[in-house]
């Protein structure tokens, strides 16, 4: 018997969240004045979460660590969020956002949940409009839709290439009215360094103050972690530098069990490495594979010329180039979904046919579409025989229209005019989809402990789908903790202010300090960054797109060795009482060392490939995944017992049972 | 490249602060200024000298928290980026570059480049909302149409980063531009008419008690702004003023 108790109501799908809502315990209004949540991290998730206990009437603490919450990394989500509106009018439902998110995510995902995440969409998209959320508009003044990640619908709104800016300035525009009337404490510059447990539940977190580097103690009847993915443990991701782990694996290490830490999204269109200096990789929207052309040459001589320099893409003839997901992929084309696109480009360059300095780049062209929108624009305006020139200058207008502001950010980073010459891209890491385990209710194995937003593990299985992410952040905010941590709160109407001067706070604050002063003592030769990247080259080459065995015992050894360096070899300038950037990364680093090697244990586990998840031996014979629903229909959840590799797996096996498993197929 | 840094240094909130020179070698084109920070504070740690601090994130620029004033201009010489999209292609072998923190009375130092600009939070803590519930119990999102001029004004004013540039390159140090931005994004909406006599007098009551500086109209903050913001939007903010200093 699993010791993972999912609270699953009863009863048929679409009424489950209805029922649930009916049935749990509410807090009276009088009652909330008297007790307090703490909220860490102000994204989407965090930041919507505090505001909604705010107004209903609880006392909120909030921690991020960034200088205002208006900065966490929400904000850099570009191209939209999905709801089931069916405003167009094209077949859309709450039915098929569920069904597309959990073949999305290859059947990794709980039904219930995801279920749930569809039938609030809708209410995400009034709510934000209400708070004046800029989203597109039609001329007619309606609100706008485009299509997103190989979805045969149209449910993605969208506020230019800035939608997660326009839907963070949201969230706390709705903190600011909850901190304007003294219902949020926002501490910004803090990081949480502990969770504390009283009585085996969560009561409050152990903070530093990034600017006096104080160690503060802070209570609460409910800690909800809102911190956000653990991407960066790659060292170069599309994350914020300053994306750690730390909030969730200290709640790990206090008893949250881990969910599936190797399921990890490697997103296809990114700008590639350019050099060895380099700190983070820079996202170009999804949306620009509706337009463009991916290739590589056919040849290994042409790729090998070109990374030489000496020859240049334009020079190579249409004969000769490889587009090679149309190639393998005719059904859906430069249209598969993430994790597909990102394998297929792996396979390219690691058989030689990769192209920049590095080899480490494929090609996304837009010559075709500029030529055929070149054509519809001059025959449109009643040019009849367009010289080719023209074509050319019309069809750039097109595509500037339509991706203007990625263009030119291209050209900002790159140097190069991707109007003139094919642009470079590279797969980079740039979700995860594992996170702490949560039950219905997002609350973690740890009594009054909720994960929510990337924190937690629930709905986008072994792989997310496009516009996705921010729904779900403002689904777990706005409409689900809401009510489900009342439920919980309602046996602390009589509890009272939880004190900081227990034993309990006085051990986690000591344990903190020590941990700091551990970190000053290696007095080492190498700084964190020398670190953190070591662990990036082993994550990236060993559990990064694809994995196989050999490798992950390796990556578990290396990263254990590399940890063992660490806490010896790492020197940290300056002192601990005052801000001091490098502390701050030995931390996180300190955890990531830990968190990686939790995560080659799990994808060496997970005897299949799925989703993100890609295990060499287990493909079919033309290099699909091959999926075991038989042994891994369930989610890994894993219990700290000491050290990372002795982790203790408990099972959550997934049910089915509105939707019939299938293989993926983009054929 | 070789580059000679003339970066200011400064222990905390009491201390005076002062340049210090460094030299750094091996610096490539395609690195950003960012990057190229962290090559320098690389060298120091190894010399055992507290690295530079200044605050940065998201290093694509978008979450506004980088803010460097370089040889005199905010985010440096490119326009309509921020200090993190600053390629070091736009400086050449043996160039001195100056490095300082933003300035502005509003925006004390707290060390080396890193400032606090709470005070742009507090302006948006007054008003800068709408009093609705987050409980989802709105009316649907269709239900009120919206001019797509007005609301891709909005649009543009809620691009704002609020990274303190424009207060940085205004010789008063006046934080007209954030505060406009805010105050027009929800004053072109009609969701926002409701409030917007309250939210502009809150607004730029508070940005006046934070010590920000007047507005002369002489046009440096949008010229600096990485997102381009419009100096229409402080003509806006005087508009609805007067009007809800008239009428309230």
């Amino acid at each position: 018997m699993s010791v993972l108790e999912s609270k699953i109501p009863e009863g048929p799908i679409e009424k489950k969240w209805t029922k649930h809502k009916n049935e749990i315990n509410l807090v009276n209004p009088a009652n909330k004045r008297n007790i307090d949540i703490i909220v860490v991290g102000t994204g989407l998730a965090g930041g919507s979460a505090a505001a909604t206990f705010a107004e209903l009437g609880y006392n909120v603490k909030t921690f991020c660590y960034q200088d205002s919450p208006r900065r966490a990394h929400s904000i850099a989500a570009q191209g939209g969020i999905n709801a089931s509106k069916n405003y167009q009018g094209d077949g859309d439902s709450d039915y098929r956002l569920f069904y597309d998110t959990v073949k999305g995510g290859d059947y990794r995902s709980r039904e219930a949940n995801v279920y749930r995440l569809a039938e609030v969409s809708s209410n995400i998209i009034d709510q934000c409009v209400a708070q004046g959320v800029p989203f597109a508009r039609e001329y007619g003044g309606l609100l706008d839709n485009r299509s997103f990640g190989g979805v045969l619908v149209s449910r993605t709104f969208y506020a230019k290439g800035q939608t997660g800016q326009q839907l963070l300035l949201g969230a706390y525009s709705a903190m600011n009215r909850q901190i304007n009337r003294g219902k949020i404490q926002s501490f910004n510059r803090h990081e949480m360094m502990d969770l504390v447990l009283v009585d085996g539940k969560a009561r409050g977190i152990i903070a530093r103050d990034l600017v006096s580097g104080n160690i503060e103690r802070h209570s609460a009847h409910a800690v909800v972690l809102a911190s956000g993915g653990y991407g960066n443990v790659f060292y170069l991701s599309t994350n914020a530098m300053g994306s750690n782990v730390m909030a969730a694996w200290r709640a790990h290490k206090k008893g949250a069990f881990f969910a599936n830490p190797c399921f990890t999204q490697i997103h296809p269109t990114c700008i590639p490495v350019s050099g060895d200096l380099q700190s983070k990789l820079t996202l170009m929207s999804e949306s620009l594979r509706n337009d463009g052309r991916i290739w590589v040459p056919k040849h290994e001589k042409d790729a090998k010329a070109i990374r030489e320099g000496k020859l240049k893409p334009t020079e190579i003839a249409e004969e000769d180039r490889d587009y090679y997901l149309e190639r393998r992929y005719p059904a859906f084309g430069n249209l598969v979904p993430r994790d597909v696109a990102s394998r297929a480009a792996k396979e390219r360059c690691d058989e030689g046919y990769g192209v920049n300095k590095t080899g480490q780049a494929v090609y996304l062209d837009f010559k075709a579409a500029i030529e055929r929108y070149g054509k519809e624009k001059a025959f449109t305006s009643g040019h009849k025989n367009p010289s080719k020139e023209e074509i050319i200058r019309l069809g750039e207008q097109v595509v500037e229209s339509k991706y203007g502001n990625l263009f030119e950010m291209y050209e900002k980073i790159t140097d190069q005019n991707p109007y003139k010459t094919p642009m470079m891209i590279f797969p980079a890491v740039h979700y995860t989809m594992g996170g702490l385990w949560v039950d219905y209710n997002l609350m973690t194995t740890i009594p009054g402990c909720y994960a929510a937003g990337e924190a937690n593990f629930s709905d986008h299985g072994a792989n997310r789908l496009g516009a996705s992410a921010l729904m779900q952040g403002l689904a777990d905010g706005y409409f689900v903790l809401p009510y489900t941590i009342g439920d919980y709160l309602a046996e602390d109407i009589r509890t009272g202010t939880i004190s900081t001067e227990t034993e309990e706070f006085v051990t986690a604050e000591k344990e903190v300090k020590e941990r700091i002063q551990k970190l000053f003592d290696a007095k080492g030769k190498n700084p964190v960054d020398y670190y953190h990247k070591k662990l990036g080259r082993i994550m990236w080459d060993k559990c990064g797109m694809s994995r196989n065995e050999k490798e992950l015992k390796e990556a578990m050894e290396e990263i254990k060795e590399l940890r063992e360096d660490f806490w010896k070899n790492v020197r940290i300038t300056g002192k601990a009482e005052t801000k001091n950037a490098e502390l701050e990364k030995a931390g996180r680093v300190a955890d990531f060392l830990e968190l990686g090697e939790l995560f080659a244990k799990d994808a060496l586990e997970r005897n299949e490939s799925c989703g993100g998840h890609f295990r060499e031996e287990y493909q079919t014979e033309d290099g699909e995944a091959l999926r075991d629903d038989e042994n891994f229909r369930f989610v890994s959840a894993w219990e700290y017992v000491g050290n990372p590799r002795d982790a203790k797996l408990h099972k959550e096996q997934l049910e089915f049972e509105n939707i019939e498993l299938k293989t993926r197929s983009y054929k | 490249m070789k580059l000679k840094l003339k970066v200011w240094r400064q222990e905390d909130a009491q201390d005076k602060g002062g340049f210090k020179n460094y030299d750094v070698d091996g610096i490539d084109g395609d690195m950003s200024f960012l990057e190229m920070l962290d090559v320098l504070n690389n060298n120091l740690v190894n010399e055992g000298i507290d690295p530079v601090e200044f605050d940065h994130d998201c290093r694509e620029g978008i979450c506004g928290s980088c803010s460097l004033q370089i040889n005199g201009e905010p985010h440096g010489p490119d326009r309509r980026i921020t200090t993190c999209q600053l390629h070091m292609r736009k400086f050449k072998d043996g160039d001195e570059i100056v490095i300082e923190p933003f300035r502005a009375t509003a925006f004390p130092v707290i060390k080396d480049l890193v400032i606090d600009r709470s005070a742009f939070d507090r302006i948006q803590h007054a008003g800068g909302y709408i009093s609705v519930n987050t409980s989802g119990n709105t009316q649907d999102a269709n239900s009120i149409p919206i001019d797509k001029q007005d609301a891709d004004d909005s649009f543009y004013a809620a691009t704002c980063i609020g990274c303190g540039a424009c207060v940085a390159a205004c010789k008063n140090a006046s934080a007209m531009l954030f505060t406009s931005a805010k105050v027009s994004q929800f004053a072109l909406l009609p969701q926002g008419k409701i409030e917007a006599h309250e939210r502009v007098l809150e607004m730029v009551h508070q940005m006046d008690k934070e010590g920000f500086g007047n507005c002369t109209n002489t046009g440096a903050c949008e010229i600096e702004c990485p997102k381009g913001i419009s100096l229409e939007n402080i003509a806006r903010l005087n508009r609805e003023y007067l009007s809800a200093s008239v009428f309230s």
